[in-house]
């Protein structure tokens, strides 16, 4: 028996714009969110620029007293968390006890207050961190607090698989579904842009140096250079499909397959012939009942440099044959960089919209010819309106060797958004 | 919620662990079925300045884990845990990878805190000991991502053992273990895989660790005899003690198992948890949401309260939370809440957070297949609010059909596995 799944509101936080719809007016747009750190405590990282979340108020969201309890990743997924319940129409009070639940993924938790209260404890003494600060820094923070603000009673789950562990959660908010829940808040979001989270991914050998904004995070280009590290995410509404059509909601596309696998290979490249990474594909097509032939989009991974990008060309080339060439591939998070556990929620989220409205956005710097010439890929490089656009692939890929692929399917299509 | 028996059925092929007083399975076992709390004054650093001074430390050594040394400087500690329990489960299980289809074997792996430690000790060296906030770029050990992100350790499990399939971190607090097991479960269950290492593990023993205990006074300010704490549902307890280490379990398809003749501990027969979505630390009285948890697992397991022969509590001991744990198995079980055993092994092995859970299971397939149920060590003057029978002190004989595990955790999470012990292969049966 399968659970039919629809993704019924969404939430974002993005360096391009805090809300999906500013988001995808920002990403069809290719605008690029990639810039210089403007927080004044970068001024030491090996690490110039990045995706950094700008235009979000945390006050219009948090109250004080919580965001002084909180960090800022958790402030991204309580916003977006928000944001998509109110997209989805989704009141929790109206609904009984334990049909609504969250499943999260988060990297590396509370990179900020983690700092903070090792900070305070080795520079003064302990004993001064108020009670709630000194949890904020567990990774289940975020889903606690998204279940405490919203009543959410039918489980919590933290998933991590470095940047695949965003389409993982949809996994696992979809077991939920399965098991009687209704709906799930689910998505990844993240915030690696304190000094100390900087150091720490400033031994990646893949994290771009550069000080040129344009230049940074390249996917597919022969100027690759690195992965620009990004902050925010996404959250989502998944929802029981019959249950959010009983309350009149037309949801963005419907989750039809999800797959994991794992390369095994080393401890920070992805493995060169991108067999696990197709695997993960195929398997998801598998379960969607859905073939190569029908998939009308990809969102890539798109990690930005030489051997990553080779890898995930090969992987796509195992699975679509001779027919790569015509199938349009896209990385529209070269406009933000790579959130982590964000990066998986962001993508499916794009790809939700893309299924909504009928238009695949841009790689933002992508360069057409060189991605055809070196990878046999047709990248996207502006905003474009295919013929059929009703399945969509999104891949997401971490450190370390995960890979995870998701296949989205449309519903009705809705170009007014 | 729906219920009963899925379709493919997972059983547990092999047992690993890591914790105080005892490293590797059966010193593990023979620890906590001896009662005798594996609890210290801290030795990994000096915790003269902290409101809560003792733990539960394992004595390991990686090396004679048999951890290489490359694994050694890329792992932070919770992760060598894990390396260690896996290699002792994979060996205990009679799995050889190489025979294995790789791509249908997979991790799951939880954790509370990750590479806490290793973040810890390189701030204080980035930042030059706390005075600067912008620390260094340049001090950084070489592998200070992988300890950013714990999913590093379910990668290296994978990486390690050549397991081509579905490889995650779950990190829901003290409730990671039961979850990441749970997860496994389902995966299984779910035809994705067919095996999986499943588990978790943690090494919470830092300073920061145990400064953020301190703040919100979940851990003891016992200070006598360190083994005569933690003392749950004890009248005179205060709080849990910190604890290390780690369990992993090989998770099988029943069939899977059977055609290669593995010697099975137990079947996981339901899992499920609940959220309190009410307070970072605090709970609700009556237990609610850690009944509904209960109820679930055991209404997929298709068990009947009666049918429990052994419950392995959360049992921290702390005030709160014994309390709400006893509330919830009477809202659960009913009357038959008084009859069924409870033990807490943390009263031996302390609080491992994440890791708790995993190794609660290890101890729940151990006692199904010995037969023997594990005490709550210091428990000689219950809680008149703690008023089940929860094996005080002393092992029992007992035959295990059918356990319970429960975990609790901040904010508010609630989970339960439900254990069967494995019913004869009718093929074998029928050759004898």
């Amino acid at each position: 028996m399968t659970t039919r799944a629809v993704i019924s509101g969404l939430g974002v936080v993005a360096p391009t714009g805090v809300g999906a719809r500013p988001y995808w007016r920002a990403t069809v747009a290719g605008r690029n969110g990639i810039r210089p750190i403007g927080r004044p405590d970068a001024s030491r990282s090996p690490v110039v620029l990045a995706g950094e979340v700008t235009g979000f108020d945390a006050a219009r969201f948090i109250d004080d007293e919580l965001r002084a309890e909180t960090d800022r990743w958790t402030w991204f997924a309580l916003a977006a968390a928000e944001m998509a319940l109110a997209d989805a129409a989704l009141r929790p009070a109206d609904h009984p006890p334990f049909h609504l639940s969250v499943v999260t993924s988060s990297g590396s938790g509370g990179n900020e207050s983690g700092q903070r209260e090792t900070h305070a404890l080795w520079a003064r003494q302990p004993g001064e961190a108020g009670a709630h600060q000194s949890i904020a820094w567990f990774h289940a923070a975020g889903a606690a607090q998204i279940s405490i603000r919203h009543g959410l009673t039918g489980g919590c789950g933290v998933v991590a698989a470095d940047g695949a562990g965003g389409l993982d959660a949809l996994k696992h908010a979809w077991r939920r579904l399965r098991r009687g829940g209704k709906a799930v808040i689910v998505g990844g979001t993240e915030a690696p842009l304190s000094p100390f989270a900087l150091a720490c991914q400033s031994t990646l050998p893949t994290v771009h140096r550069g000080t040129d904004p344009e230049r940074a995070y390249l996917p597919f280009s022969p100027h690759a250079s690195g992965f620009v590290p990004g902050e925010g995410g996404a959250l989502v509404v998944l929802e029981e499909k019959a249950h959010a059509a009983e309350r009149g909601v037309r949801g963005y596309a419907e989750l039809l397959g999800h797959a994991a696998t794992h390369d095994a290979h080393h401890h920070t490249a992805p493995a060169a012939d991108g067999v696990q990474l197709a695997r993960a594909v195929t398997t998801a097509l598998e379960q969607a009942g859905r073939a190569p032939e029908d998939v009308d989009v990809v969102f890539a991974d798109g990690a930005g440099d030489p051997a990553g990008d080779a890898a995930e060309a090969a992987a796509l080339r195992r699975v679509f044959g001779d027919r790569l060439a015509q199938v349009p591939v896209t990385v529209p998070k070269a406009g933000v960089g790579r959130l982590t556990s964000g990066a998986g929620a962001l993508d499916a989220v794009t790809a939700a919209l893309a299924l909504r409205t009928g238009i695949v956005p841009p790689t933002r710097g992508g360069d057409a010819g060189a991605a055809r010439e070196r990878y046999g890929l047709r990248l996207v490089t502006r905003w474009t309106r295919p013929e059929r656009l009703t399945t969509a692939v999104v891949l997401a890929r971490g450190t370390g060797g995960f890979n995870s692929a998701v296949v989205l399917g449309s519903l009705d299509a809705d170009s007014s958004y | 919620m729906t219920a009963g028996r899925t379709a493919r059925r997972v059983v547990v092929t092999g047992v690993g662990a890591v914790a105080a007083g005892g490293v590797g399975r059966e010193a593990f076992w023979e620890r906590i079925v001896g009662g005798r709390p594996a609890i210290r004054r801290i030795t990994r650093f000096d915790p003269s300045r902290y409101r809560s001074r003792i733990a539960a430390e394992a004595d390991f050594d990686p090396l004679a884990a048999g951890l290489t040394p490359r694994e050694i400087r890329r792992n932070g500690r919770f992760a060598q845990f894990a390396l260690a329990a896996a290699a002792e489960a994979l060996a205990d299980s009679g799995l050889r990878t190489e025979a294995e289809d790789t791509d249908r074997f997979g991790v799951c792996l939880g954790t509370a805190v990750g590479a806490t430690v290793t973040l810890e000790d390189e701030y204080v060296v980035a930042s030059d000991g706390g005075r600067h906030w912008e620390v260094s770029p340049d001090h950084g050990m070489p592998f200070l991502h992988r300890a950013m992100h714990p999913s590093s350790a379910a990668a290296e499990l994978s990486l390690r053992h050549g397991l081509h399939g579905p490889s995650s971190v779950v990190s829901t607090g003290c409730t990671s273990g039961v979850d990441a097991i749970g997860c496994a479960f389902r995966t299984l269950s779910d035809g994705e895989a067919d095996v999986m290492l499943a588990g978790a593990s943690e090494a919470p023993i830092s300073p920061v660790t145990v400064a953020c205990f301190d703040a919100i006074r979940a851990t003891t300010a016992f200070t006598g005899d360190p083994e005569l704490t933690p003392a749950p549902f004890d009248a005179r307890r205060d709080g849990f003690v910190l604890g290390e280490g780690g369990a992993v379990l090989v998770l099988e398809e029943l069939e899977h198992a059977r055609a290669r003749g593995a010697s099975v501990y137990c079947e996981v027969r339901g899992w499920d948890n609940r959220t309190g979505a009410y307070h970072m630390t605090g709970l609700r009285p009556d237990g609610y949401e850690l009944s509904e948890a209960i109820i679930s697992a055991m209404s997929e397991a298709g068990i009947a309260p009666e049918q429990l022969d052994w419950i392995s509590a959360h049992g921290s001991g702390t005030v709160q939370s014994d309390r709400y744990e006893t509330a919830a198995y009477k809202r659960a079980l009913g009357e038959y809440a008084r009859k069924v055993p409870v033990s807490s092994v943390k009263s031996v092995i302390g609080h491992c957070l994440g890791a708790a859970g995993a190794l609660e299971m290890a101890a729940c397939a151990l006692a199904v297949r010995r037969g023997v149920i594990p005490p709550t060590a210091n428990l000689l003057r219950p809680d008149p609010r703690c008023d089940l029978d929860y094996t005080p002190v002393l092992a029992r004989e007992r035959r295990v059909r059918h356990a319970l595990s429960v975990a609790c955790g901040l904010g508010g999470f609630q989970s339960a596995m439900v254990f069967s012990a494995p019913e004869p292969d009718p093929e074998r049966e029928a050759e004898a």
